[in-house]
Formats: C-alpha cells, sequence, structure tokens
C-alpha cells in the first residue's frame, strides 16, 4: 500500500516536470503594430483552427498578454507542444491624442491609453516567464529603434533564446537585410503574418529555437 | 515686422561618473527627475537592459498619474563591436566590467519635447516637436 503510494507520487511529480519540459512558453514580443497578433493567430488558426486575439490597425490593440495553451505544431514528423503568449507592443511613450487622431474619441482615447501603459508593464514582467520569444519587427520600419534593441538586450540577459521575424515582407517598402543588418547574432526570418507568406521557414526556425531552450 | 519666437532646449550632459555608483533605482529615478524638467539628457555610457526596461516601466506609471507626461524618447549609439579586433573586443571588454560601458551615447528626452529620435548604426536624427 504505501509502495503504491510512492510510485504515485512520483510519477505525479517527475509527469508534473515532465509535461511542464514538453510545453515550451513561446512569447511573442516586439513594438505596437509589427504583427505579433496576427502571428500569433496566423500560428493558432494553423494549428487549432481558433484565434488568439483582435487585431486593429490602431496601435495598442493588445493591451494585456493572451495565450493558448496547448499548440500542437506539427514540421517534418516531429512534433511540439507551446503554449503561445502574445504580449502588448513594448513602447516608450503613450499620447492618447495619438488614438484621437485615428477617431477615437477623447475618453475612448484616454482609457486605451491607460490600459496601453498597464499592458506594456504587464509585458516586461511576463519576460521571466518565457522559455523561448520571437521578436517581430514591421520590415517597413527602422529596426534601430531603441525599443527593439531593449527586448533583445534583455532576452540576452536572460538567456532566453530569440528568434528575430521580419515582418510585412508582402509590402514594398519592407527591408528585410536591414533588419538583418540591425541584428547580425540572430536569424531573421522574413514572413507576411497576414498572408502567411513563408510560414514553412519560420516554422523550421521555430524547431530549431526550441532545441535551444 | 513681428518678431519670432524662438523656444529653447536645454541638454543636461550626464557623465557615467555620475551615475556610477548609483544603485538601478537611484539612476532611473535621477534620470526621470531630469526628464520631468523637460530637459533632454545626455548620459555618457549606457544603462543595463534591465534598467532600460526598468525606465519604461516607471515612465509606464507616471503617464498615468503625471498630468501632461506623455513619455520618453530613447536611443543609445555605440562602437561597433564587429570591427574590433579579438584584442580590442578582450581589452574593451575588461573596460566595460571595471568601468562600465562608456563607449556609448544615450540620449533621453521627454516625448513632449522629442517627436521621434531616428536611429540608423552611425547617425541619429532628433527630431523635435
Amino acid at each position: 500500500m504505501v509502495i503504491k503510494i510512492l510510485k504515485n507520487f512520483t510519477k505525479r511529480i517527475f509527469g508534473a516536470i515532465f509535461k511542464r519540459r514538453k510545453e515550451i512558453s513561446l512569447g511573442f514580443y516586439g513594438p505596437p503594430n509589427a504583427g505579433k497578433t496576427s502571428l500569433a493567430n496566423r500560428i493558432c488558426k494553423d494549428w487549432t483552427g481558433e484565434d488568439i486575439g483582435k487585431v486593429s490597425k490602431v496601435p495598442h490593440e493588445t493591451r494585456s498578454v493572451q495565450f493558448k495553451e496547448e499548440v500542437e505544431i506539427k514540421y517534418k514528423e516531429k512534433t511540439l507542444k507551446f503554449k503561445l503568449i502574445d504580449t502588448p507592443g513594448i513602447a516608450t511613450k503613450i499620447d492618447y491624442e495619438d488614438f484621437m487622431k485615428m477617431k477615437l474619441k477623447k475618453k475612448q482615447a484616454q482609457k486605451r491609453a491607460k490600459e496601453a501603459t498597464q499592458g506594456i508593464i504587464e509585458a516586461i514582467q511576463w519576460l521571466d516567464d518565457m522559455d523561448a520569444v520571437i521578436v517581430v519587427i514591421d520590415a517597413t520600419e527602422n529596426p534601430y529603434s531603441q525599443v527593439n534593441i531593449t527586448i533583445v538586450g534583455n532576452l540576452v540577459a536572460r538567456k532566453i533564446p530569440v528568434l528575430v521575424i521580419a515582418n510585412k515582407v508582402d509590402l514594398k517598402r519592407a527591408d528585410i537585410k536591414k533588419v538583418e543588418a540591425a541584428f547580425p547574432e540572430y536569424e531573421v526570418v522574413g514572413i507576411s503574418a497576414k498572408y502567411g507568406k513563408n510560414m514553412d521557414e519560420f516554422y523550421e526556425s521555430v524547431f530549431k529555437l526550441a532545441k535551444k531552450v | 515686422m513681428a518678431k519670432k519666437k524662438t523656444k529653447g532646449l536645454t541638454l543636461h550632459f550626464i557623465p557615467f561618473i555620475e551615475i556610477a555608483r548609483l544603485s538601478s533605482v537611484e539612476r532611473i529615478k535621477k534620470l526621470l527627475k531630469i526628464i520631468l524638467d523637460n530637459k533632454v539628457i545626455i548620459l555618457q555610457g549606457k544603462l543595463r537592459p534591465e534598467e532600460e526596461t526598468r525606465l519604461i516601466e516607471d515612465t509606464m506609471v507616471m503617464i498615468g498619474n503625471i498630468k501632461g507626461f506623455k513619455g520618453v524618447e530613447l536611443a543609445v549609439i555605440s562602437g561597433n563591436d564587429q570591427q574590433k579586433s579579438i584584442f580590442d573586443k578582450l581589452r574593451f571588454g575588461l573596460a566595460k566590467v571595471l568601468a562600465g560601458q562608456q563607449d556609448a551615447i544615450t540620449i533621453i528626452g521627454p516625448a513632449s519635447i522629442v517627436k521621434e529620435m531616428k536611429k540608423d548604426p552611425k547617425k541619429l536624427e532628433v527630431m523635435l516637436r
């Protein structure tokens, strides 16, 4: 009887540890409107048929951390289980008047700004919970923005494996080479999350990233 | 003829030695105090990554609590490590451990004054409002 209880106990403990190791917490970080939620949605749609969150042209649409657990991704007969964690875009400034320029009423704009500031704090606090992170960069924007460098610097300091994604390659202004030049020490994959362009290469890189966890 | 109104901009230089012995909390506090005074900081050296995120977190808290405060604009320019020889990398690495990273310049300004900072590897454009 005692042996049976001990057996069950050790099975539960080791089982829980093993299970936890099997599910990789994969975070999506980057500045606002880079396409983090679009990419997380694309992955969720591909493997679960559901979305993770809403997307919008107005910045700071994602204002709290949202996640999807037990997302099984298959690549070349291998399967990995992920917990996808979509985080609010990180910025160093928030001005509610910018939202008013995008046709939001003053009260709505102020509410959005307040929630956005709280979302940024939440995103930063979640950094320690990540096993690996995908940094999503808008390939039509300047990759040398300090926010991008701060995010990558923090991940390096925490020894969290990083994959850099140059999103929006469907747009003419996209410049992957500039993103690669800004992050020479990292693999950069150019994709279009909106249209699902180059997702095969993306999944291959995600599996390479998972090996580093 | 009507006189044109001119607006001034104060640049506040902080040598690295001034913050070298401060804790991270004290460093951020010092920088934000100057920014709230509507001055643009030119800091010799750079903050640690975790200090940069701490600066962002504290800035976000202040946006909600200080009227008219919209956040900060921030940029760091530093030497290109890839162009350094192995000997130089070792030399600079040792200097960094002993005296902190001083071969960089950090510019931080209030977003109410600095509209944008456009950075390329070796060039920084500061757009004012």
